[in-house]
């Protein structure tokens, strides 16, 4: 048995001594360095652009602007491929662009023996712009006339539903509706590894690229869309990666590592990010602001929903309105039986452009929805847990945007656990007189719903191969991609559990070549212990199968009657007495002369179903109004997930969306000047990321509803954690201050702010 | 232009010609030791955390060449012979190990934290205080703080 206890990663040791190999370990003689020579204005068109002076610099090996690279626009998301074309990604970047979109745009790249002569010679290159006024804001882009920045417009995407019945109607048998206006901030996964790819050619018809990618196999189709080169002449490789949280959940700098290599004639050429264009010059999470109604009748049963979101996509489209879409759509697993109006936008805005970020659009939604139920429910005097407990989903309920059946919707038993753990009523009556004097203290609650891939939106394909070596252990090739989230782990935890091998003889190759490597699409959605699960599951079935076969050519044992246990084939009904070693069994496999031959066992395998995961966050906290500052007493994260694989990396997975979020609710916010499109605080002093005294102590249960359509029982967890402690500390701070926030973070700026408007200051 | 400096590393006596604008990172990432990570190189991130002397110092802001009759201690010396570190252990127990990136900056400091709070009574908030120059993304630092803990427990049972 192996699924289900906490197994040691597959990876610590390799981690903990300094020995696992990132991108940038693995050092290529006469590696050129290549170094991007970025806008200094945020919108406008270069006029002019001079790389003489770069030129001249000894070690610079070539200078290329707007002018020299493919006039080939492509998309830049870690999508898969989409055979409608009007589900595509839009396709809105040059290699190099002459028409400048942000602060940092990427107007030329310098290539030079070491990254400091390349570093130096950007700056000698001299660029000319004629600049346009930068629209930062929604109401800006939006305004009647104002520039397009990019051809087709400010408008990335819209769409809007209606699902579970009629506004209108729900309102008139509401007998209480709220508004509201709420927004939240852009920020940044800071992943510690920078983006970082490098690019050679051993010939030239092939192009081999190492990146730092959460999608080693989309990246090669885009490097491919991006170059009209043959994708089947390119293999990316991904090695151990840093930390990505959807970040390198899209092509960022690999396109350009084999645009130089191809242009250098062959010779290896890297870029690697400083912090700073990491920060601004890559992904962010989107803003989102939007204006949300609700209703409930007398009885606060929650009638109707309708909520209207700009979400700002910055310069480039990236993951564009898929992430409005998808926070819409994970969101309305939460309260099924109420009517659901989602209207959204996306827009492009002269700021740094945002992608995937850990929960895809989700916490944004589920932050404006958390905070007016929990305002509708201090109206009608009603509990806030009590009025969620009243009108969450129940197991059977029917998805109103999607029509499937949840057959097991745990945010009820996640709340009553909750509740329990966290004694909800025992610390309200405690906090009930903390109300008043300059440190007030306040309970939180805020839910949340998530889904397990992206099916139907995207294809859910995933294949595994299983290999038995000579010395009878197994060997593990997954296209999934191990991020640091624990996959190898899970995965080698799954084939131990359904061949019977002992899962210290299962190795998962962790790092992912695409020219041999099963195809997957890669690290995002939550969708690998779910989807990938289904073919670790199918091919272990198969291998072991093939196994037991082999064993009966041998021995003469019948297979049926035969299974494996560790290291040996065994009778099942009498399990300690061995039939044949797995390792004598392997080597007869390979070497004897007349039968046999390598067992492998190999799955493609397409999830055709996407099942939804809940939770839910308890928060208590003080507020000093003096200081405006928040700290937080307790926090607790309870998740749905179905089966948990392995306990302890499950709770890791939720400590650390439970500190994004916190950070989301409380510190982070990368600050873009209105005006003058000038970003701030790139850099991880300026920028608030969470130090270890700004995080509190983390706790987490999980409620493990078995999930039916799963081979382990399994449901997605990655993501979820970052969801729904921001709102349940935003609750928090209306409970202890009676004053309600309404935008993301909830620094100390903000709540004084808010503080001084409403009397507290 | 170089300098000649010496200094231990990893037990391992060391003589190099280094070029004196180079930080003891680089110099560090050139002798293999790539457990060293360069997560911003202006001392926010900690990622490239080594002792100095025992005292836990960000290697990318510390001239190489001021490395010069030092002792210096890597996250690759701390295992030896296959036998890892207790600290390094508890890492791993306590599942304090996700992508990784900062986890041998963390360990060092955490090395120098244990050391020399041998046997005394140690809060969470201590912990904290003194590992907050060492930043994750992806465990929250509560596992972190875990295996902390953990191996000031063991030493004063």
């Amino acid at each position: 048995m192996a699924v289900g206890i906490s197994t040691e990663r597959k990876d610590a040791l390799a981690k903990v001594s300094g020995r696992a190999k990132y991108t940038e370990d693995f050092a290529v003689k006469g590696m050129k360095h290549a170094v991007y020579v970025r806008s200094t204005i945020a919108h406008g068109r270069v006029v002019r652009i001079n790389a003489e002076k770069a030129q001249a610099l000894p070690g610079v090996r070539a200078v290329f602007t707007y002018a020299d690279v493919p006039q080939i626009k492509f998309a830049t998301a870690g999508h898969p491929y989409a055979l409608d074309r009007a589900a595509r990604d839009v396709e809105d970047r040059l290699l190099l662009t002459r028409d400048v979109r942000l602060e940092g745009d990427e107007v030329a790249v310098v290539v030079a023996d070491s990254e400091l002569i390349a570093r130096r010679a950007a700056r000698l290159v001299e660029v000319e712009y004629e600049s346009y006024p930068p629209l930062v804001t929604p109401e800006a882009v939006l305004a009647a006339g104002a520039r397009s920045i990019h051809p087709g417009g400010n408008i990335v995407g819209a769409h809007c539903y209606e699902v579970g019945g009629d506004v209108r109607q729900a309102e008139e048998e509401a007998t209480t509706v709220l508004e509201a206006r709420y927004s939240t901030a852009m920020v940044q996964h800071c992943h510690l590894e920078n983006h970082i790819a490098y690019a050679y050619m051993e010939d030239d018809g092939n192009i081999i690229v190492v990146s730092s990618t959460q999608i080693p196999h989309i990246a090669r189709r885009i490097i491919s869309e991006a170059l009209d080169f043959p994708l089947g002449n390119i293999k990316v490789i991904k090695p151990y990666l840093g930390g990505g949280f959807g970040a390198k959940q899209d092509v960022v700098v690999e396109p350009m590592v084999a645009f130089l290599t191809r242009k250098l004639n062959g010779a290896p050429v890297q870029i690697n990010l400083t912090r700073e264009e990491t920060m601004s010059c890559t992904r962010t999470r989107h803003p989102f602001h939007g204006h949300i109604r609700g209703g409930i009748d007398d009885r606060g049963i929650l009638q109707f929903l309708d909520l209207d979101v700009v979400s700002v996509t910055g310069a480039y489209a990236s993951h564009g309105h898929a992430i409005a879409l998808a926070g819409g759509a994970k969101t309305c697993a939460m309260y099924p039986r109420s009517v659901i109006r989602y209207n959204a936008r996306t827009v492009y805005a002269n700021m740094p452009s945002a992608g995937a970020m850990r929960a895809y659009g989700t916490p944004q939604v589920a932050f404006m929805v958390e905070c007016l139920v929990e305002e509708l429910a201090r109206k009608a005097g009603i509990d806030p847990l009590e009025f969620r407990l009243r009108n969450v989903g129940r197991s059977g309920d029917i998805n109103p945007l999607n029509k499937q059946v949840i057959i097991n919707h745990g945010l009820k038993d996640c709340l009553d656990k909750g509740r329990e753990v966290f004694q909800w009523d025992k610390k309200k009556a405690e906090y009930a007189d903390r109300k008043s004097g300059t440190v007030r203290s306040g309970i939180g609650v805020a839910c949340f719903s998530y889904a397990s891939g992206t099916y139907p939106g995207n294809v859910e394909i995933a294949g595994c191969r299983l290999i038995l070596n000579q010395d009878g252990s197994v060997h593990v090739h997954v296209g999934a991609t191990e991020i640091g989230q624990g996959s190898d782990t899970a995965f080698a935890q799954m084939a131990a559990e359904t061949t019977g091998v002992h899962y210290d003889q299962v190795k998962v190759i962790s790092t992912q070549d695409t020219d041999y490597t099963p195809f997957d699409t890669g690290a995002y959605a939550s969708r690998q212990t779910y989807v990938n699960g289904q073919a670790v599951y199918k091919a272990s079935l198969e291998f072991r199968d093939k196994i037991l076969s082999y064993a009966e050519e041998i021995t003469g044992r019948v297979k049926e009657a035969l299974t494996i246990a560790g290291d040996r084939i065994v009778y099942s009904a009498h399990p300690q007495t061995t039939v044949i070693s797995l390792r004598d069994l392997a080597v007869d496999s390979y070497y004897h002369k007349d039968r046999g031959g390598q067992i492998t066992s190999e799955v493609s395998y397409k999830t055709r179903t996407n099942v939804p995961v809940f939770g839910c966050t308890f928060v208590a906290l003080d507020v000093d109004i003096e200081l405006c500052k928040v700290t937080i007493r307790e926090i607790l994260n309870v998740h749905d997930s179905g089966k948990i694989i392995n306990p302890l990396m499950a709770a890791g997975q939720v400590h650390g969306g439970m500190s994004m979020s916190i950070g989301a609710a409380l510190y982070e916010e990368l600050l873009v000047d209105e005006v003058s499109g000038h970003i701030y605080n790139n850099n991880l002093l300026d920028y608030k990321l969470p130090t270890m005294t700004d995080m509190p102590d983390l706790d987490c249960a999980f409620v493990e509803l078995i999930e039916p359509t799963a081979s382990y029982g399994q449901k997605a967890l990655g993501e979820p954690p970052a969801i729904s402690p921001a709102p349940a500390i935003r609750n928090a701070i209306l409970d202890a201050t009676g004053v309600a926030p309404t935008q993301l973070p909830m620094s100390p700026k903000s709540l004084f702010r808010l503080f001084r408007a409403n009397g507290l200051l | 232009m170089t300098r000649t400096i010496s200094f231990i590393l990893n037990n391992e006596p060391y003589t190099l010609d280094v070029d004196i604008r180079l930080s003891l990172l680089e110099v560090l990432r050139e002798q293999g030791l790539t457990s060293v990570k360069q997560g911003c190189g202006v001392g926010e991130c900690g990622a490239c955390t080594v002792l100095i002397d025992n005292i836990p110092v960000d290697s990318c802001m510390y001239l190489a060449l001021w490395a010069d009759g030092k002792t210096i201690r890597t996250v690759e010396g701390e295992s030896r012979a296959g036998e890892i570190s207790p600290v390094q252990r508890a890492y791993i127990d306590a599942g304090a190990v996700q992508c990784g990136y900062c986890t041998p900056g963390f360990i060092m400091t955490s090395t120098a934290f244990v050391e020399k709070y041998q046997g005394q009574a140690v809060d969470r908030e201590l912990i904290r205080r003194e590992h907050a120059g060492n930043l994750c993304r992806c465990t929250g630092y509560e596992t972190i703080i875990c295996a902390v803990e953990s191996c000031l427990q063991e030493q004063s049972s």
